[in-house]
Formats: structure tokens, C-alpha cells, sequence
């Protein structure tokens, strides 16, 4: 069971923590869209280090906003990213 | 680093540079810790020297014809473009293309759509259906640019779309794959599915152009 449902509005957490992170920088602290739910997978963050990826983590596609995620976005307002982000580094979105 | 001297049509001797050879650097500390893990693995008989070497051919073996197979069944077979769209894999696997560490997701340009394809934290790409990515996708300057100002890259590409398109990048940072399902170019109705792999380049593929029509 997910914690999250494709259409269900999410905020990636904005946090800094050391280590292999597969949450690009520029998306920590936005808000998107579940796109899809792609399955779960062994956790990269663990993996990096030679352990097992245990628990696995259900992985999201999420959609953004282009004009959401940079201030000056000067191309289509309707512009979007695509991303893929582990459950544990979502939130709900207010 | 050496140098020779011959004669090659002019009417002096002059000293130029040998090409350096592939392996005339040192190894990087990555290099090392490759070479070392392969010979390790090999000499506690994990894998052979044997499955080493047919690992590495067949990741050199795949190409962007592998691709475009799969984009041209799909301009001419709706109910495999279906299978395609809902999923990637399965649908690819259909045709011999294996893929076995990632899972494919097939994005549909259309005429309001258009799709590119990025890996802003390395590299990500659909080997098995492209072969080995080109520099500029590996390179920090079209990795950077790509996810903030995608049209500006495209045009820099000689794509230019039209302002009411609506740009979609994807940006590869798990374990999906990516493919971009081009639309069908206009005139080629007549086309049959081997005509059309033709059509179908890498970079159509990767999103930052369009299949040819022609």
C-alpha cells in the first residue's frame, strides 16, 4: 500500500542530508503531482553503501510545473518535469 | 611524449606528436576500482573472464536501430503502440530487447506534447534501446540546461516548436528508462514499418528532434 495516489498533490522534502541521493537538489521544497506509482525498489541511499536496500521504498513519479520550480522560467507556462522520487522523500502537500 | 620525424610531402622534417595511445593516461581511482572488482570476481569464480567479456560486447552491440524497431511497430500497429504506452518492458521484450535492471516508460509526443529526455544527476539512458549515449547527454552543460530551459536546447538542436507546444522533460533519476514515441511524420502513410525504422534517428528517440519525413 502506497502512501500516496497518482493525482494526489505531494511536496518533496527540503533537506540536505549527506550520502548517494537520488532527489535532485533543485526539486527539494516543490510541490507536485503523483503522476504514476512505478513499483518499489531497494533504496538507493542504503544500495550506495553496500547494504541490501531493505525496506524498499515505493518509487513516484511526480510532475512539477516548470514556472513552479524556477522563479525566472520564461519558456511555456504549461511546461512540465517529470521526476522520480522515493515515498520517504514526500510529503503531502498542504 | 615521444616524438618522430618523417617525410610527408613537404621539403623539411618535422618533429609532431605520436597519437596518444587509448591507455596512455593513468588509470583514475574509478578505472582501478573497476579493473580490480572484474579481476576479483573472476579469480573467486563468481563470473569468467568469459561473461565478463560477452557482458561488454553486448552492451557495445545494442544501437539506436533497436529503438527505432519499437517506435516503427508502434506508428503501425495500434494495439502494440497500446501495450507500449502501458508498458514499456513487456512491450520491448516482445520484440527481443531485453531489459533487465530497468523498467521502460514509453512518453507519446503528440501535437500538443512534446517529450524530452535528461539524467540531471548522471547519465541514465535506455542502452539497451539506444546503445551507449552520445558525450553531449553525459555532459554537464546539456544536463544543466535541458530541465530549465528546454526550448532554448532544442532550438540550439535546430528544433523549434511551436510556442503553444507544451515541453515535457524527464528528468531519469531512479530506475526508470526512458523512450520518446516521435509522431508519425505527415507524408508517409505509404511507408512500410522497415521504411519507416529509417526514419526514426537516436535523437528523435531522446527528444531533442524529429523523425525525418523523408
Amino acid at each position: 500500500m502506497t502512501r500516496f495516489a497518482p493525482g494526489e498533490r505531494v511536496l518533496v522534502r527540503r533537506a540536505y542530508p549527506p550520502g548517494h541521493i537520488r532527489t535532485p537538489w533543485y526539486i527539494r521544497g516543490k510541490t507536485g503531482v503523483v503522476e504514476r506509482i512505478c513499483g518499489e525498489f531497494g533504496n538507493p541511499e542504503e544500495l550506495a553503501y553496500g547494504r541490501d536496500g531493505t525496506p524498499k521504498q515505493p518509487l513516484y513519479r511526480v510532475r512539477f510545473l516548470q514556472k513552479e520550480v524556477w522563479d525566472d522560467y520564461a519558456e511555456n507556462p504549461n511546461d512540465t518535469v517529470d521526476i522520480e522520487i522515493y515515498e520517504h522523500w514526500l510529503e503531502p502537500a498542504a | 611524449m615521444s616524438e618522430h620525424t618523417h617525410d610527408h610531402g613537404h621539403d623539411h622534417d618535422h618533429p609532431h606528436p605520436n597519437q596518444p595511445d587509448i591507455d596512455s593516461e593513468p588509470m583514475g581511482y574509478y578505472q582501478l576500482m573497476g579493473s580490480a572488482l572484474g579481476e576479483l570476481l573472476i579469480e573467486k569464480g563468481v563470473i569468467t573472464a568469459d561473461e565478463l567479456r560477452a557482458a561488454i560486447e553486448n552492451v557495445d552491440s545494442r544501437s539506436p536501430e533497436g529503438g527505432a524497431k519499437v517506435v516503427a511497430k508502434a506508428w503501425t500497429d495500434p494495439e502494440y503502440k497500446a501495450r507500449l504506452l502501458e508498458n514499456g518492458t513487456a512491450a520491448v521484450d516482445e520484440l527481443g530487447i531485453d531489459m533487465p535492471a530497468t523498467h521502460l516508460v514509453v512518453v507519446e509526443n503528440t501535437d500538443k506534447v512534446h517529450n524530452v529526455i535528461v539524467c540531471t544527476l548522471c547519465s541514465c539512458y535506455p542502452r539497451m534501446l539506444l546503445g551507449l549515449p552520445p558525450d553531449w547527454y553525459k555532459a554537464h552543460a546539456y544536463r544543466s540546461r535541458v530541465v530549465r530551459e528546454p526550448r532554448a536546447v532544442l532550438k540550439e538542436f535546430g528544433t523549434e516548436l511551436a510556442d503553444d507546444v507544451e515541453i515535457r522533460v524527464h528528468d531519469s533519476t531512479a530506475d526508470m528508462r526512458y523512450l520518446v514515441l516521435p509522431r508519425r511524420p505527415d507524408g508517409t502513410e505509404g511507408m512500410s514499418e522497415e521504411e519507416l525504422v529509417e526514419l526514426v534517428s537516436r535523437d528523435c528517440m531522446i527528444g531533442v528532434t524529429l523523425p525525418r519525413s523523408s
